[in-house]
């Protein structure tokens, strides 16, 4: 039991520096080892299974954008609401490899904790940045890698 | 690609997936998948119960905590309640030690910190004795 699970873990970690290098070469920081795991879960069954939950993600994700603008727009921040928007976007985010756009989901949600609304408002801004960066950067990835 | 993860189609195990995000049911549903577990996936607490009370049963339940109408300490409490003998596992990306104490005494039989990976999969069957030699 213990040399079959040794085996699984070497044979992973050989399969990801070759999936890191080239991941690496694209994606400058934007995608964390979590990308590494889901690439190596594609398989001939599934070749496509990191694009399609990317776009999954990237489906999910406007959603929440829009939810939390909506919940920006109106002016009186109902930080509970938004920090359960932001919880989400955060899980979707860390499933994905997404890490920068989950830092930034972490810090909105310590802005909530405290009630700070400029906080808030500042970290969505830089936050839809990543996320665009990100979305642009992954087309990019999946072109380059058919 | 594949590498050398064990298949456990052999063992004929099955599990659920229990999560309300989309992302996270594809990735582990595919996780399952790849190990070769037969899985169904449901979105949040009252559906496990739902898909329990038509009569399925399943060797593993990966039950995520945060998810509407039902979260996951309470399916896991109800499903304790109804005799449900099944291993669960909490998923969950929060990880504050109170939260996880509730988890655990809702009626967890293992716990793991979010994003859920192969290796953690494997642990958790480890862990909970479900890795079955073939």
């Amino acid at each position: 039991m213990q040399r079959q699970v040794a085996l699984i873990k070497q044979s992973l970690f050989d399969q990801k520096i070759i999936i890191r290098t080239q991941m690496e070469k694209y994606m400058q920081g934007y995608l964390d080892e979590q990308f590494v795991e889901l690439e190596e879960l594609q398989d001939d069954a599934n070749p496509n299974f990191v694009e399609e939950v990317a776009t999954l993600y990237f489906k999910d994700s406007a959603r929440l954008i829009s939810n939390i603008e909506q919940a920006l727009e109106r002016g009186s921040f109902d930080f509970n609401r938004l920090d359960n928007y932001m919880h989400q976007f955060k899980g979707s985010s860390t499933s994905i490899g997404a890490s920068k756009v989950k830092t930034e989901c972490t810090m909105f949600r310590e802005y909530c904790r405290v009630g700070n609304a400029e906080g808030c408002l500042r970290t969505f801004k830089q936050l839809k940045k990543e996320h665009a960066t990100l979305r642009k950067k992954l087309e990019q990835y999946f072109q380059a890698s058919k | 690609m594949a590498g050398e993860v064990p298949n456990l189609e052999a063992s004929k195990l099955t599990a659920l997936v229990v999560d309300d995000n989309f992302v996270n049911q594809s990735v582990h549903h595919k996780l399952l998948d790849r190990l070769g577990i037969k899985n169904d996936v449901v979105s949040n607490g009252q559906e496990a119960v739902d898909v329990h009370c038509s009569g399925r049963n399943y060797d593993l339940i990966l039950m995520d905590m945060d998810m509407p109408i039902m979260n996951g300490i309470q399916a896991t409490r109800r499903l304790r309640e109804m005799g449900i003998e099944s291993k669960i596992a909490g998923v969950t990306t929060r990880a504050e030690e109170e939260e996880v104490k509730e988890f655990m005494e809702a009626g967890l039989n293992d716990f793991q910190e979010k994003p859920l990976t192969i290796s953690k999969l494997v642990s958790i069957l480890h862990n909970l004795e479900l890795y079955v030699q073939t």
